[in-house]
C-alpha cells in the first residue's frame, strides 16, 4: 500500500541495518522520544535486529503516561458528577486514578464517551445544551492545535456548556530535564516527528547546540525509525551534535505556523507535574486568561485532590529512560494490562504495555536477525 | 433411547468446587450467591467483559463456571457444543447475543448478522444447521419498518443457511432501556459422522490457514457508528460459513481445529487455540491478508487488525499433508477464494503465539483485552 508498505520494506530495512553496522565503533544510548515510536520499534521488533552496540531507550512521549494522577483524579471526579458528559480519547478511559478509572466510572453511570476529536465533544455539547459537556484536553504540542481550536470555536460560538480539563504537556523541556538529571546516559535522540509537524524543528535548535546531542526528527514506520537511528549514529560517530530532519514528508522546519498561531492565543506556558517524573518547569500548557471561563477546574472546584499512587510503580524511572519496562518487579505479574498500577502498562503508545503484548519475561522469542 | 451424553470440559477440571448455594467448599457462611474467585479489579460489568477478549474469558472462568458449578460440567471453550445422542447422531448447540449499532450498517443488519454467527458457531464444529430460535428484545418506539427490515434479513439468511427458524419470543423494554433491538439466536445443528473439530485436536505440524481477508466488519461498523471517514466503502464480510465448512470436509474429514474470528478477532481465536491444546503456534505476518483499506485505517487509530472482529472468516488448523487439498478446496468456493496459509503449530513455546515481523524479528501475538481504544495520536 502506497506510504505504508514502502516504510516497512524487508531489503530496504536490512540496508539500512547493515549501514548502521558499518559506521558504529562503540556503544551509544539513543533515545525514541514518542511512545508511538516506542510501540513500532518492540511491535515490529527493530530493537532486536540492531547493532549490539546501539541501545535503545524509551522516552517520556506517551501522553496518557504523563498525564499526572492528579490530573486523572479530577476527570474521574468530573466524570462522576450527575448531568455531566465527559468526552475522552479512547485510551484514556482504563488509565487508572488513585482508586479507579473512567470505565468504572462509566459502569457506576457516569456518562463517559469517546471522542476521536475535540470538535466532536463541541458536537456534543450542542446537541445536550442542558447538560455540561467536558473535554480531557491531553496530549504533547501533536494534539494541543485541535484542543485550542475547540475552545477557541466555543467562544466564537457561544457554546457556554462546554468546558475542557487541560493537562498538556510540551517536550523540549522534557529533553532539556532528561540531559540534565546527573543520572542521565543519552547520547543522542529521536524527536517525536508528529509533534514536530506542529512545532517545526527550530525549537530543537538549542537543545542540541547547548548539549551538543544529536537530535533527529523521527517518523513512525520501521524503515523512518531505522533510518532515523542510522542518522544519529552518523553524527554520533562523526562527533556532531545537531538538529536533523529525517521526517521531511511532514515536518517543516518552521512547523505548522496557523497551528502556532492559535495554541498562542487559547493556551499559555506553565509548570506542568509529569505523571512518576515530576514537575518540570515551563513544561506544559493552560488555557490563557482570556478562555478561563472554558476552564473545567475553575468550573467544577476540583483543584485539589489528594491522591495515591502505588509505591511499587517504577514508571517514572521507565519513562526517563532509566531502567527497561520488564527491569521492574511487578512487570507481567503485579502489573499488567488487566491489572496496571501505572499508566504506562495502559496506553498504546506506552512502553510498559508494548513490553507486555509483544514480549514476556523468559519467553523463547529471540533475535533473528535478516 | 440411551441418555444424552456430553463431554466433560477441560475448563471446568481446574475449577473449584462449588455447592449449590455457590459457595467454595469449606468457605461456610452467607447464604445465596457470592462471587467464588472475586474478579480482580472490578466489582461491577464494564464494556470490556463483552468484548471477547481477556475479561471476557475471565468472566465465564472466574464467574459464570463456578457459580454453575456442576451443572456446567460439559461446558467446552467453544462456540458450540456437540452432544451425542447415541444411535450415531450428534448434535451441535450453540448461541449468540447480537448488540450491534447501528443496525444496519455496509454489507450487512443486526438481522443477517445474528442469523450468520450462529450458523458459523455452528459450522466450526463442522455441524450442518437444521433449526434456530429468535429471541428479540425491542425498545418501545422502535419503527415498525425497521423491525420488518431485520426480520425480513433473518429469514433469507435462515433460507440461504438451509436451517429453519422455528421457535422465538419477543419481549419489550421501555424507551431508554435498549439500542432499538437486542437479538439472540440458539441453534442446533447435525455433526456428520467422523467429524471431531475441536480446539485440543491442534497438533505441531498443523498449518494455520484463513479463509480470507480480516478485519472488514470491525472497521467497516466502527466507521458508520463513530462517522469515520476512511474515503472508502468498506463492507462487513457477514456470510455463513457452513457451505465452505461442507467443501472442507470433503477436501479433508479429519480437519483438526476451526474457530470464526468474530469479537476479539484472529489474534483472540489462535491464543485460545495454543491455550487449549497447550501448543505454539508461529505466524509469518507477512502473509496475513489484510487489505488496504483496514491497514490505513488500523495505522489511523491505533488499532491492529488481528484484533478486529470478522463475521464471514475462518481460521482452520489442518493436518500438514492436507494442506493443498484443503486450499484448492477453499480456493473453488466464493467464502473462500483468498484463502491462505499464515503459519503452523509448534511444539515449542507452548500457549503463546508469535508472529515473524515484516522485518525478520518475532513478537508476541496476544489477544486483546477488551473493548479496543483508539490511540490519542
Amino acid at each position: 500500500m502506497k506510504y505504508l508498505d514502502e516504510f516497512q520494506d524487508p531489503a530496504l530495512a536490512r540496508t539500512l541495518l547493515e549501514q548502521i553496522d558499518a559506521v558504529v565503533t562503540r556503544p551509544w544510548a539513543v533515545m525514541e522520544v514518542c511512545g508511538g515510536q516506542t510501540h513500532s520499534i518492540i511491535r515490529h521488533g527493530i530493537d532486536q535486529l540492531l547493532s549490539e552496540q546501539v541501545e535503545l531507550i524509551h522516552g517520556p512521549g506517551c501522553p496518557v503516561c504523563v498525564t499526572p494522577l492528579e490530573m486523572v483524579d479530577r476527570a474521574l471526579a468530573i466524570a462522576a458528577r450527575p448531568g455531566v458528559v465527559f468526552c475522552s480519547f479512547g485510551d484514556m478511559l482504563r488509565v487508572p486514578g488513585s482508586g479507579q478509572d473512567l470505565f468504572s466510572v462509566k459502569a457506576r453511570g457516569g456518562d463517559v464517551r469517546v471522542v476521536y476529536s475535540p470538535l466532536d465533544a463541541l458536537d456534543v455539547a450542542v446537541d445536550n445544551p442542558d447538560k455540561e459537556v467536558v473535554f480531557f484536553g491531553v496530549g504533547f504540542e501533536t494534539t494541543a492545535p485541535a484542543n485550542a481550536m475547540a475552545v477557541h470555536q466555543a467562544r466564537q460560538r457561544g457554546i457556554a456548556n462546554f468546558s475542557m480539563l487541560v493537562s498538556h504537556v510540551l517536550v523540549p523541556p522534557a529533553l532539556e530535564a532528561i540531559m540534565t538529571a546527573p543520572s542521565s546516559r543519552v547520547d543522542g535522540f529521536l524527536a517525536a516527528g508528529h509533534v514536530c509537524t506542529v512545532m517545526g524543528t527550530w525549537q530543537y535548535e538549542p537543545l542540541a547546540e547547548r548539549f551538543r546531542v544529536p537530535i533527529v526528527v523521527t517518523g513512525f514506520e520501521p524503515l523512518d525509525v531505522l533510518d532515523g537511528i542510522r542518522r544519529c549514529v552518523l553524527q554520533l560517530e562523526g562527533g556532531l551534535g545537531e538538529v536533523e530532519n529525517a521526517y521531511p514528508r511532514a515536518v517543516r522546519p518552521e512547523g505548522n505556523r496557523p497551528a502556532q498561531v492559535m495554541l498562542a492565543e487559547v493556551f499559555e506556558v506553565c509548570d506542568r507535574q509529569w505523571r512518576g517524573i515530576g514537575t518540570i518547569p515551563n513544561s506544559g500548557w493552560r488555557l490563557a486568561p482570556d478562555y478561563g471561563d472554558f476552564d473545567a477546574e475553575r468550573r467544577f472546584d476540583v483543584v485539589e485532590l489528594a491522591v495515591c499512587e502505588p509505591e511499587r510503580c517504577r514508571a517514572g524511572e521507565v519513562l526517563q529512560g532509566l531502567i527497561k519496562p520488564d527491569a521492574c518487579e511487578c512487570f507481567g505479574n503485579d502489573c499488567t494490562p488487566r491489572s496496571p498500577l501505572g499508566a504506562p502498562m495502559v496506553s498504546n503508545e506506552g512502553a510498559c504495555a508494548a513490553y507486555y503484548r509483544y514480549r514476556r519475561p523468559g519467553e523463547p522469542v529471540t533475535a533473528r536477525r535478516g | 433411547m440411551p441418555p444424552i451424553t456430553g463431554t466433560d470440559a477441560p475448563v471446568s477440571r481446574s475449577l473449584p468446587v462449588v455447592d449449590d448455594l455457590g459457595r467454595e467448599d469449606g468457605a461456610g457462611g452467607g447464604a445465596g450467591w457470592s462471587c467464588p474467585v472475586p474478579l480482580r479489579d472490578h466489582d461491577r460489568i464494564v464494556l470490556g467483559h463483552g468484548g471477547g477478549g481477556l475479561l471476557s474469558s475471565e468472566l465465564i472462568e472466574h464467574l459464570f463456571l463456578p457459580a454453575f458449578g456442576d451443572a456446567a460440567r460439559w461446558a467446552t471453550p467453544t462456540d458450540a457444543h456437540v452432544l451425542d445422542l447415541g444411535h450415531d447422531t450428534r448434535i451441535a448447540f450453540s448461541t449468540d447475543t447480537y448488540v450491534v449499532r447501528p443496525l444496519f450498517f455496509p454489507g450487512g443488519d443486526i438481522g443477517e448478522l445474528a442469523v450468520n454467527g450462529t450458523v458459523n458457531d455452528l459450522a466450526m464444529r463442522g455441524a450442518r444447521p437444521v433449526a434456530l430460535s429468535t429471541g428479540f428484545v425491542l425498545e418501545e418506539g422502535l419503527e415498525m419498518e425497521v423491525l420488518g427490515r431485520v426480520a425480513t434479513s433473518m429469514g433469507r439468511a435462515a433460507r440461504r443457511a438451509g436451517a429453519q427458524l422455528v421457535t422465538g419470543d419477543t419481549k419489550v423494554v421501555e424507551q431508554g432501556h435498549g439500542d432499538g433491538l437486542y437479538v439472540n439466536t440458539a441453534g442446533i445443528g447435525l455433526v456428520p459422522e467422523g467429524v471431531d473439530i475441536q480446539p485440543d485436536r491442534a497438533r505441531p505440524g498443523d498449518a494455520v490457514i484463513v479463509s480470507g481477508p480480516i478485519g472488514l466488519h470491525g472497521i467497516a461498523v466502527l466507521s458508520v457508528r463513530e462517522g469515520l471517514e476512511f474515503g472508502t466503502d468498506l463492507c462487513s464480510d457477514t456470510v455463513a460459513l457452513h457451505g465452505l465448512v461442507a467443501t472442507m470436509l470433503a477436501a479433508c474429514p479429519d480437519l483438526h481445529v476451526l474457530r470464526d474470528p468474530t469479537r476479539g478477532g484472529l489474534a483472540a481465536s489462535l491464543c485460545e487455540i495454543a491455550d487449549t491444546a497447550g501448543v505454539g503456534i508461529e505466524l509469518e505476518e507477512r502473509s496475513i491478508p489484510v487489505p488496504d483499506e483496514v491497514r490505513a485505517a488500523c495505522g489511523f487509530l491505533g488499532l491492529d487488525a488481528m484484533d478486529l472482529a470478522n463475521e464471514g472468516k475462518l481460521v482452520a488448523i489442518v493436518p500438514h499433508g492436507s494442506v493443498d487439498d484443503v486450499l484448492a478446496a477453499m480456493g473453488a468456493t466464493d467464502e473462500g477464494r483468498a484463502a491462505t496459509v499464515i503459519g503452523r503449530v509448534t511444539e515449542e513455546h507452548p500457549r503463546l503465539v508469535v508472529a515473524r515481523t515484516g522485518l525478520g524479528a518475532t513478537r508476541v501475538v496476544d489477544r486483546p483485552l477488551g473493548e479496543q481504544l483508539p490511540r490519542i495520536c
